[in-house]
C-alpha cells in the first residue's frame, strides 16, 4: 500500500518533471544507455539509476560533522554503517539493492546467515575461506570473536551499541579483553575451528541475525587492537584500505589489493579512492553537491532547509534529488510521571486535541518534514500496521468535540496548565511546540515552553525522570530512529520501560507499561521472522492504547543524487544512497 | 634602556602565567559548577559521553574514566598537572605517556588535545595574518585619504562603504563572495580547501584569499573610520601647523606627523584584535571551513569536550597576551612621547 503511493507520486513527479525539463529544453537522457532508472525526482528510490560497472576514478565526499569514530566496534551512526562496509566485513550485511530488497540481510564475511539452535539460545556462522587483511594475514574466527569481546568494553567504547553485552552470555564481571586478559569468554563465544563461530546468549532471540550484521562482527585482529587508539589504524577486511587519517579533518580510502572478489558476492568496488573531508560547512556541503566539487553528502539527512526552495523550484536540480522516507518518527511524549496526565482522559486530550497538519508544517511539510504519523513504527519497519486510535477529525487539524470530551472525563472541563520541553537549537523542534501551544489553547490547555541544548536533552533535562517531575514538564518533544528496520531495532529504546535511567539519558521518557515491556520479551524470543513481525504491531497499539506518545510525523528526507556517480539508489536500510555500490561515470 | 625593557617583559609574562592559571580555573569551573549548582551529579554529566543506548553501568564507568566523581579541585589539580609534567591515559588496551604540555585527551574522540592545537594554530594563523595586513593598509590608506579630502565624494563613498562593511556580518558577506567567486565565477577555491603554506604557497593563498578579504572587508571598516576620526583630530593640532609653516612638504607632514599621531590609538586596537582573531576567527573558520582554532572551539563547546575548550582558552589567552605585549613595546617606537618617559 504504501509502495504503490509512493510509485503515484513518483510517477506523477516524473510526469512534472519530463514536462519542466521539455519546456526548458533541456532533454537530458541518461549517459549510460537505456538500462536503469532515467534520472528524473525519486528515480533512485526504486530502481538504479546510471548502471555501470566502469572502475577507477574517486568519489568525494564531505560531512558536516566529524566522523562519530571509525572504530566499526563504536560507530553508531546509520551513514557510518553504510560506509564501514568499505573497509570492513561483517558476518552479515543488508543487500545493497533499491528499494524493499535492501532490507533483506545477506552473508557477508560469514558463509550464510545465522543457524538457531536450543530455542535461538545459540547462533552458529561458518565463516568464509581466503578472506585477507590489507597485510595479507587470513580473518579468522578467532579476529571476529575478539571483536565482539572488545566492544563490549565500554570503558573504552561508551558510545557503542550495547546490544552485544545485554545478551551474550559473558562471565559475570566482565571487563572485555583488555581489562580482563585471560579470562574464559567460551561461555559467550566459542570458536571450534578457524572458520566457525557459536554466539552463546543467555536467552532466546529471534532476531540475532540482525546483530551479525552490526559493523561490530568486523574483525579485528587482536595483535593490531590498541583500545581507543584502533581508530587511527583501522586494518581493513574490504575492498579499501585507510590512507592518510588526519582524525577531525579528512580521511581517503585506496583500494586495497588483499581483497579478493572471489570471496566477496556484495561489493564492486568501483572507484579507485573515496576521499572525505570532515566538518565542512552544511550549506557550503550543498551547494558543492550542486556544483558537482562534491559528490555526496555523507551523512545523508538531506538537503538544508536553506537549500530546500532552491532545490524544489528548479526542475533540473528537483530531478537529480530524491525523497526518501526514513525509518525515524518525530514524536512528542507525553509524561505520565507530570500531572494531570497521570490521568489517561488527560493525555487524550493531548492526542485529539493537537493538529497533526501543523506538526507536518513544523517539520518543513510533506517533502522534508515526512508524512502524518499516526504510530510509533513507521510504515517502513518490517511488521508495520496502519492503526489510527485518536483520527484527528477529516482534515487532520484536530477534534475538539472528542478533546473536550477527554478533558471532561479527566476532571478538568476547562483545561489545565502544563510545561513542554524542546531542544532550543533545533528550529523544527521549537515549532514543534509553539504548534502544540496555539492548537492546544482553544481547549483551555495552556503550555509554558521550556526550551533545553539538545547536547544535555536527554541526560539532564527531558530524560531525566528526576528533573521531569521537578519542572512539570508534561509535553517533550521526541525523535527516534531504528538502528536497523526491525520491531526490536525500532522500538527496544522507546518504549521498554527498563531502559528507563534514574539518572537520565534514555530517550524513553514516557513509556512505563509493564505488559509491554512483557510483550516485547515474547517477540524477542520468537525465531521465526514471519511470526516475530506480527507481534510488533500489537506493542505499537498498547503503546498508543496509552496515550503516552503523540506520533507527529514519519521522517522524509530531499537526498540531492551525484551527478558525477553511476550506479546510484537508495538503500532502504539506511534510508540514504548506498555507498557500496557508487562509482565514478 | 635594554635592561630595563628586558625587566618590563619578564614581569609581563610572569603576570601572563598568572593570567593563564586565572583563566583556566574559571574556564573549568564554569563548565563543572554550573551543571552541578543545576543540580547535576557525576552521572549526569557524564551521560553527555556515552552512547545512546548506555547502560548504568557504562555511565558509572565513564565517570570514573573521566574523574567526575573527585572533587572539582582535585580534577583541576590533575588537569593543571597534565599541563606541566604530563599524565597517563589509559586507552584501553594499555597506557600511553602523554608529555608535558598534556592539555588532556578530547572526552570524545579521545585524541590527545596538543598535536590537534598545534595542527590548527597555523590555519588560524595563516587566516589572521593575511586578513590583518589587508586591512590595516586599506584600513588606514582609505581613512588618510578620507580625512585628508573630508566631504569629498570618495569620503562619502568610502565611508559609506565602511559603514556596510562593519554591519554586514561574516556569515553573509562569506556566502555571498563564496556564491558569487567560487561558485559561479571558479576564481577561487571552494571552501574546506586549506592547504599548509609549506606545501605549496599558491594552493595556500588560493584557498585563504577570499577568507582575508571578506574579514578584512568587516575590519578594514573599522579602521577606515577609525584613522579617519584620528586624522581629523591631528591634522588640526598646533604641531601640524607648525611643521607647515616650517616649509615641509606636505607628503611629510601628513604621515610623519599627522599619521604618527593618529596610529597609537589604531595600534591599540590592532593588537587586541589580531590576538583575539589568533584565538579563533570562529564564524569565518566556520563559514569557509577551514579548520581552525575558533572551529576546534565551536566543536568542543557543542560537543561539552572540556580538554578541546580549555586548550582553546589557553591559546588564546597566550596569544592575547603575547599581541598585547609587543604592541605596548611598538608604542615606543612609535609614539616619541611614549619613550620619553
Amino acid at each position: 500500500m504504501r509502495i504503490k503511493r509512493l510509485r503515484t507520486v513518483a510517477a506523477l513527479s516524473a510526469v512534472v518533471a519530463l514536462a519542466l525539463s521539455a519546456c526548458g529544453g533541456s532533454d537530458e537522457s541518461p549517459s549510460d544507455g537505456s538500462t536503469g532508472a532515467k534520472n528524473e525526482f525519486n528515480a533512485a528510490l526504486t530502481g538504479v539509476v546510471s548502471p555501470s560497472d566502469k572502475k577507477g576514478g574517486t568519489i568525494k565526499m564531505a560531512n558536516a560533522d566529524d566522523w562519530d569514530t571509525l572504530d566499526p566496534g563504536e560507530t553508531y551512526y546509520g551513514y557510518a554503517w553504510n560506509f564501514a562496509r568499505l573497509y570492513g566485513r561483517s558476518l552479515l550485511m543488508f543487500k545493497p539493492a533499491p528499494g524493499k530488497e535492501s532490507n533483506v540481510l545477506v552473508p557477508d564475511l560469514a558463509e550464510s546467515l545465522g543457524v538457531p539452535s536450543d530455542g535461538g539460545k545459540t547462533w552458529t556462522y561458518k565463516i568464509r575461506k581466503g578472506v585477507k587483511y590489507d597485510d595479507g594475514t587470513e580473518v579468522k574466527a578467532q579476529d571476529v570473536k575478539h571483536a565482539v569481546l572488545r566492544s563490549t568494553d565500554k570503558e573504552t567504547f561508551p558510545n557503542g551499541p550495547a546490544y552485544f553485552e545485554a545478551f551474550l552470555n559473558l562471565p559475570a564481571g566482565y571487563k572485555g579483553p583488555y581489562k580482563s586478559k585471560g579470562v574464559n569468554t567460551d561461555s559467550a563465544i566459542t570458536t571450534p575451528d578457524d572458520h566457525t563461530i557459536v554466539f552463546h546468549l543467555k536467552n532466546g532471540f529471534g532476531g540475532f541475525d540482525y546483530l551479525a550484521q552490526l559493523t561490530q562482527t568486523m574483525p579485528v585482529p587482536e595483535a593490531k587492537d590498541d583500545g581507543a587508539k584502533y581508530r587511527n589504524h583501522i586494518v581493513s577486511s574490504g575492498p579499501y584500505k585507510f590512507e592518510n587519517v588526519q582524525p577531525g579533518k579528512s580521511f581517503a580510502l585506496a583500494r586495497n589489493d588483499q581483497w579478493d572478489q572471489a570471496t566477496d558476492p556484495n561489493r564492486k568496488a568501483l572507484p579507485d579512492r573515496y576521499e572525505v573531508a570532515l566538518k565542512v560547512s552544511a550549506d557550503d556541503i550543498d551547494n558543492q553537491v550542486i556544483n558537482g566539487t562534491i559528490d555526496i553528502d555523507v551523512q545523508g539527512t538531506g538537503v538544508q532547509p536553506a537549500s530546500l526552495s532552491k532545490v524544489l523550484t528548479d526542475p533540473a536540480l528537483k530531478a537529480s534529488s530524491d525523497n526518501a522516507t526514513i525509518a525515524r518518527l518525530w514524536y512528542t511524549s507525553i509524561n505520565p510521571t507530570v500531572k494531570p496526565f497521570d490521568n489517561i482522559e488527560c493525555r487524550k486530550a493531548i492526542e485529539y486535541g493537537m493538529d497533526k497538519t501543523s506538526y507536518q508544517t513544523a517539520y518543513g511539510g510533506p517533502f522534508s518534514g515526512g508524512d502524518l504519523a499516526t504510530t510509533i513504527m513507521p510504515p517502513l519497519v518490517p511488521g508495520y500496521e496502519k492503526f489510527d486510535l485518536y483520527p484527528a477529525g477529516p482534515d487532520n487539524k484536530g477534534d475538539q468535540a472528542k478533546a473536550k470530551e477527554a478533558l471532561t472525563a479527566c476532571g478538568q472541563p476547562n483545561g489545565f496548565s502544563t510545561n513542554m520541553a524542546y531542544r532550543s537549537d533545533r528550529p523544527r523542534e521549537k515549532a514543534t511546540a509553539e504548534a502544540f501551544q496555539q492548537a492546544l489553547k482553544p481547549l483551555g490547555i495552556n503550555l509554558t515552553l521550556k526550551g533545553y541544548p539538545s547536547g544535555d536533552y536527554f541526560s539532564q533535562y527531558a530524560g531525566n525522570p528526576g528533573f521531569v517531575v521537578k519542572n512539570g514538564l508534561g509535553l517533550a518533544t521526541n525523535g527516534w530512529g531504528a538502528d536497523w528496520n526491525d520491531g526490536f531495532g525500532f522500538l527496544s529504546q522507546i518504549v521498554d520501560s527498563r531502559v528507563i535511567r534514574p539518572a537520565g539519558g534514555s530517550s524513553n521518557t514516557s513509556v512505563r507499561i509493564p505488559e509491554v515491556d512483557k510483550m516485547l520479551d515474547a517477540a524477542i524470543a520468537e525465531t521465526d521472522t514471519a511470526k516475530r513481525e506480527k507481534l510488533w504491531a500489537p506493542i505499537d497499539k498498547r503503546v498508543m492504547e496509552e496515550a503516552v506518545i503523540y506520533p507527529g510525523v514519519y521522517a522524509k528526507s530531499l537526498l540531492l543524487r551525484p551527478k558525477n556517480l553511476s550506479n546510484v539508489f537508495i538503500s532502504e536500510a539506511f534510508n540514504m544512497y548506498d555507498y557500496l555500490s557508487l562509482g565514478v561515470k | 634602556m635594554p635592561g630595563t625593557v628586558i625587566t618590563y617583559i619578564v614581569r609581563r609574562l610572569i603576570a601572563a602565567i598568572g593570567l593563564l592559571i586565572i583563566v583556566s580555573a574559571i574556564t573549568f569551573s564554569i563548565f563543572y559548577l554550573v551543571p552541578r549548582w543545576a543540580g547535576a551529579s557525576p552521572e549526569t554529566l557524564a551521560n553527555r559521553y556515552v552512547g545512546r543506548a548506555a547502560t548504568e553501568e557504562t555511565v558509572k564507568l565513564t565517570a570514573e574514566r573521566l574523574g567526575l566523581y573527585d572533587p572539582i579541585a582535585v580534577q583541576y589539580w590533575n588537569w593543571a598537572k597534565g599541563v606541566v609534567v604530563g599524565a597517563e591515559y589509559d586507552y584501553g588496551a594499555g597506557v600511553e605517556r602523554c608529555p608535558a604540555p598534556c592539555l588532556g585527551y578530547s572526552f570524545i574522540t579521545k585524541q590527545p588535545v596538543w598535536p590537534e592545537l598545534l595542527d590548527r594554530i597555523p590555519v588560524t594563523l595563516s587566516l589572521a595574518a593575511g586578513a590583518s595586513i589587508l586591512w590595516l593598509v586599506f584600513g588606514v590608506a582609505i581613512g588618510v585619504l578620507s580625512a585628508l579630502r573630508r566631504g569629498s565624494i570618495f569620503d562619502r563613498a568610502a565611508m559609506t562603504v565602511a559603514l556596510a562593511g562593519v554591519s554586514l556580518p561574516i556569515f553573509f558577506t562569506g556566502l555571498i563572495s563564496l556564491a558569487f567567486f567560487s561558485y559561479r565565477l571558479g576564481w577561487t577555491k571552494p571552501g574546506g580547501t586549506f592547504v599548509p603554506l609549506t606545501d605549496n604557497p599558491v594552493l595556500w593563498a588560493q584557498a585563504l584569499i577570499l577568507p582575508w578579504i571578506t574579514l578584512a572587508f568587516l575590519f578594514s571598516a573599522q579602521y577606515a573610520r577609525l584613522t579617519r576620526a584620528g586624522m581629523l583630530e591631528t591634522m588640526n593640532e598646533d604641531f601640524i601647523r607648525t611643521a607647515r609653516a616650517k616649509g615641509l612638504k606636505e607628503r611629510n607632514v601628513v604621515v610623519q606627523h599627522g599619521l604618527r599621531g593618529a596610529l597609537t590609538p589604531i595600534l591599540t586596537i590592532f593588537g587586541l584584535d589580531v590576538g583575539l582573531l589568533l584565538g579563533g576567527a570562529v564564524l569565518t573558520e566556520k563559514t569557509f571551513s577551514l579548520p581552525g582554532l575558533g572551529k576546534y572551539a565551536v566543536d568542543g563547546i557543542v560537543a561539552n569536550d572540556l580538554p578541546k575548550i580549555l586548550g582553546v582558552t589557553l591559546v588564546a589567552a597566550v596569544f592575547i597576551v603575547l599581541a598585547n605585549l609587543i604592541v605596548d613595546l611598538l608604542y615606543a617606537v612609535v609614539d616619541p612621547r611614549v619613550r620619553a618617559k
